[in-house]
């Protein structure tokens, strides 16, 4: 472990940035939501009624895991209850890209020929992820109880997203060891968070077997039971589980090569298939993979979406405040269309997220040094961006589609006309792509021209994203709130769709993507 | 057609670094042409401007007939390119790139391309990821020599092969230089690969070309290296014209002597009288040393 210390300098200035953007990221979000059910929910009556509303909504139990009383702690403990996989995934990730990344780069090859002890990288890194949690835990704990909330509840809550956090670290640790590659140690580490996701919701779901959601480390999270009879004795198991885990990475990382695994790699195809002859076939290789796992996110949140509805039409009839909530982020129409229209933002805001993904995927492959060989061919620069752009541009819409398709099942399964919500929903998430299509425009104009700041892309949807959300909610100034394209979209379902601002939105986005392409075409490769 | 490459007077400037500073190069068609320079010389940008992938701030580059920068997709249908650091992707096999990079220059000789995967013994099934630095350029060369291509651009191909992969690249450009149809240009700063396989060189230092021309020429302007044993203290020869560098050892002298001055040392020496003498030409280690040195103070040469 010699050297250690000196890794976890490395780390926290490698990280000096995104570390504390999402601690404080999380610890805003449990404030903010105290508010926001002050707000909604201010006497103990309305949150009798909101809770006898959901304590019993499955696609709620599945998300929020189980609500445990019908208190201010209690209502915000459940509506916090996806908090710890988002940690988890946090410290997931944190842990391998500061392991296995390394070794990738051939890193840790570098760090290790010094003095730096044979289990210090690895040793960092869970220490960094976990200090981390640990950071966070204290930070919700203190930010909670000065909003009045009573101070074990506030720590409770916290230690659940860290509880969460430090045993995905230590998978993050094992995964690390087991495959060939980062890439391939964050999809088996997803995929133990995912399966401990289904694991804790089939329990929480079924009261018959409630003990299977104890499998799952999400659920020792939950039953923590912060502001209802704190279970502290879990954070021990958390602990002693963490450091199992962390034991068994360091036994394995004993066991294997620098850059060699412990699960045997699979070998592919001697020679390429037929129809990999070009820049588009190339893509279409680079780009599936992640156009999948997009979409079926983005439906199965659909499905989530459409399915709650059935509990917002309830909370709406009920309360006011909500309504006019709904009303302000999606606009006209019936309030149920108003959440729908809301949900479709939420989409093509996500959906965005992918399309940026897919154009900088140029620059990527440019900056990887992947890019050269190719344009070294006969394929021109513009074949080989048409390639990577036919992705952006309709990757999102089939994403879209699919994810309107699902939430008009299952919201279809609420009001028993599927085949009208089926009509109504999947344009409606069509509608959102417009204002996409101008993300990934923007990310194509800044690939030709200012290709080293290609980054502002996601800080433009960052600003589209809060003037989405915030914006309208605070009700900003039109001529601020119209920068953003999403504005100029309609509000569907329910409002009116234009042709205008569709095609306008559309010819603006072509418009900049020529002269993107323009750009790329006469610059240096690589800038 | 004579010259496979032509470039006069490229100049490129990346902020206030002036990466090419006026640099020459000229390559017949069917020679091995070898690009020497040190690290940062302006070789892969000289490349790149000869690849159109960048455009040079002036002078001008012509490859195999074309404007690099207009013809750009024509002309590439024509070479093969293989980078100094090759990535691959990570989730395509080796076998899958070397089939794409050369369709997507126009065709693979695939009886060559069998040929050569056994001669490298490299494993096209494994997947980009999983590739040593050695094998990652494995895979370059073997799509790049598969391909049906007059010409061939290789930025210091050898820079992760083991010794016996340097050999079997070795073999495998002497093959293409007897057989004379294909042009090689070979940047490297590896000098005894540009010894053992060029026909001519052309050496750069900071964006502009120093030296040029085949190696016996280039031999020509050097000092030869001589070790004799000698019956006597070696006196007076340390201060002859054209002798530098002389040390001494007991009997032995090592030194090396300008080819102008050489009759006169040679019958200085047996006046002293000589018991053995080795002389050998100069190593291109040798003269490179010499190009990279003359920034340096003249003191240091003694």
């Amino acid at each position: 472990m010699n050297g250690t210390v000196a890794l976890l300098r490395l780390i926290s200035r490698r990280d000096r940035v995104i570390m504390p953007i999402w601690i404080i990221a999380l610890t805003l979000v449990p404030i903010a939501y105290v508010s926001s059910i002050k707000a909604a929910y201010p006497d103990a009556a309305a949150r009798q009624q909101y809770y006898d509303i959901n304590a019993g909504s499955a696609t709620f139990t599945v998300r929020n895991g189980p609500l445990s009383g019908s208190g201010l702690g209690e209502l915000l403990a459940w509506q916090c209850g996806f908090i710890p996989v988002v940690v988890a995934l946090f410290s997931l990730l944190a842990v391998i890209r500061h392991s296995r990344t390394e070794e990738e780069a051939g890193r840790r090859e570098l760090t290790e020929s010094t003095s730096v002890g044979r289990y210090a990288g690895l040793g960092a890194a869970l220490i960094a992820a976990c200090a981390a949690d640990v950071v966070l835990a204290v930070l919700v704990a203190a930010g909670l109880s000065a909003q009045g909330l009573p101070v074990s509840g506030s720590l409770a809550l916290g230690l659940e997203f860290a509880v969460a956090g430090c045993v995905f670290a230590g998978v993050g640790a094992i995964a690390a060891q087991l495959t060939w590659s980062a890439g391939g140690a964050r999809g088996l580490g997803i995929g133990v968070l995912v399966l401990a996701f289904v694991v804790r919701a089939a329990g929480d779901t079924t009261p018959s077997a409630g003990w299977v959601a104890w499998l799952s480390p999400l659920g020792w999270a939950h039953r923590l039971r912060p502001f209802a009879g704190e279970r502290w004795w879990l954070v021990a198991v958390a602990a002693v589980v963490t450091a199992v885990l962390a034991a068994v990475a360091a036994m394995l990382s004993a066991r294997r090569d620098l850059g060699g695994a412990l699960l045997p790699a699979r070998l592919g195809r001697p020679a390429a298939k037929a129809s990999l002859r070009s820049p588009l076939a190339l893509a279409w290789r680079l780009h599936r993979g992640t156009l999948l796992i997009w979409t079926a996110c983005l439906a199965l949140v659909g499905l989530i979406m459409g399915g709650v509805a059935k509990n917002v039409g309830e909370m709406v009839r009920t309360n006011k405040s909500i309504a006019d909530v709904f009303t302000r982020l999606g606009g006209g129409g019936a309030v149920l269309d108003a959440y729908l229209s809301s949900t479709m933002t939420l989409f093509g805001l996500a959906v965005s997220g992918y399309a940026i993904q897919a154009t900088l995927k140029m620059r990527a492959e440019e900056a990887a040094g992947r890019a050269e060989p190719v344009l070294a061919t006969a394929a021109g620069r513009v074949k080989w961006s048409l390639g990577h752009l036919l992705f952006a541009v309709l990757g999102p819409a089939v994403a879209l589609a699919a994810t309107g398709f699902t939430t008009a099942i299952a919201y279809g399964g609420y009001t028993g006309d599927t085949a009208r919500e089926l009509g109504r929903l999947i344009p409606a998430a069509l509608a959102q792509l417009p204002a996409v299509w101008i993300l990934a425009a923007l990310a194509v104009g800044l690939t030709g021209f200012l290709p080293r700041f290609t980054a502002a892309a996601w800080g433009l949807l960052g600003l589209f994203l809060v003037l989405g959300l915030v914006g309208s909610a605070l009700r900003w100034n039109t001529a601020v709130l119209s920068v953003s394209p999403f504005t100029h979209l309609a509000k569907l379902p329910g409002g009116a769709f234009s042709v205008t601002s569709f095609g306008w939105l559309t010819v603006i986005a072509v418009a900049v993507t020529v002269a993107g392409i323009t750009a790329l075409r006469r610059r240096d490769v690589p800038a | 057609m004579a010259e496979a490459i032509r470039a006069e007077g490229l100049t490129k400037a990346f902020g206030k670094v002036r990466a090419l500073d006026g640099l020459e190069l000229s390559v017949r068609a069917g020679e091995v042409h070898g690009f020497l320079g040190p690290n940062g010389a302006g070789k892969t940008t000289t490349i790149r401007v000869l690849l159109g992938l960048m455009r040079a701030d002036s002078g001008s580059a012509t490859l195999l007939g074309g404007d690099p920068w207009q013809d750009t997709t024509a002309l590439h249908r024509r070479l093969a390119y293989v980078p100094g650091d090759v990535t691959l992707w990570p989730n395509l096999t080796g076998g899958e790139v070397i089939d794409l990079l050369g369709r997507l220059r126009g065709g693979l000789n695939p009886r060559r391309r069998g040929e050569l995967i056994e001669r490298f013994d490299l494993d096209p099934r494994k997947k980009g990821r999983t590739y040593s630095k050695g094998n990652r350029q494995k895979v370059a060369l073997v799509s790049a020599l598969a391909s049906d291509v007059e010409l061939l651009i290789l930025d210091e191909p050898t820079s992760g092969l083991d010794p016996l992969m340097e050999e079997v690249f070795r073999q495998v450009i002497e093959e293409e230089s007897t057989s004379g149809d294909r042009t090689v240009l070979l940047s490297s700063h590896i000098l005894s690969e540009v010894e053992a396989l060029c026909d001519r060189v052309t050496i750069i230092r900071a964006g502009r070309t120093v030296e040029t021309g085949t190696l016996e020429s280039l031999r020509h302007l050097s000092r030869i290296a001589i070790v004799a044993d000698l019956a006597a203290p070696a006196d007076g020869v340390a201060s002859m014209p054209g002798v530098h560098d002389l040390t001494t050892r007991g009997s032995q002298v090592r030194f090396s002597v300008d080819q102008s001055a050489l009759d006169g040392v040679l019958r200085r020496l047996s006046e002293i009288g000589v018991r053995n003498l080795t002389s050998r030409p100069p190593t291109l280690e040798e003269l490179f040393l010499r190009h990279y040195q003359q920034e340096e103070p003249v003191g240091a040469s003694r």
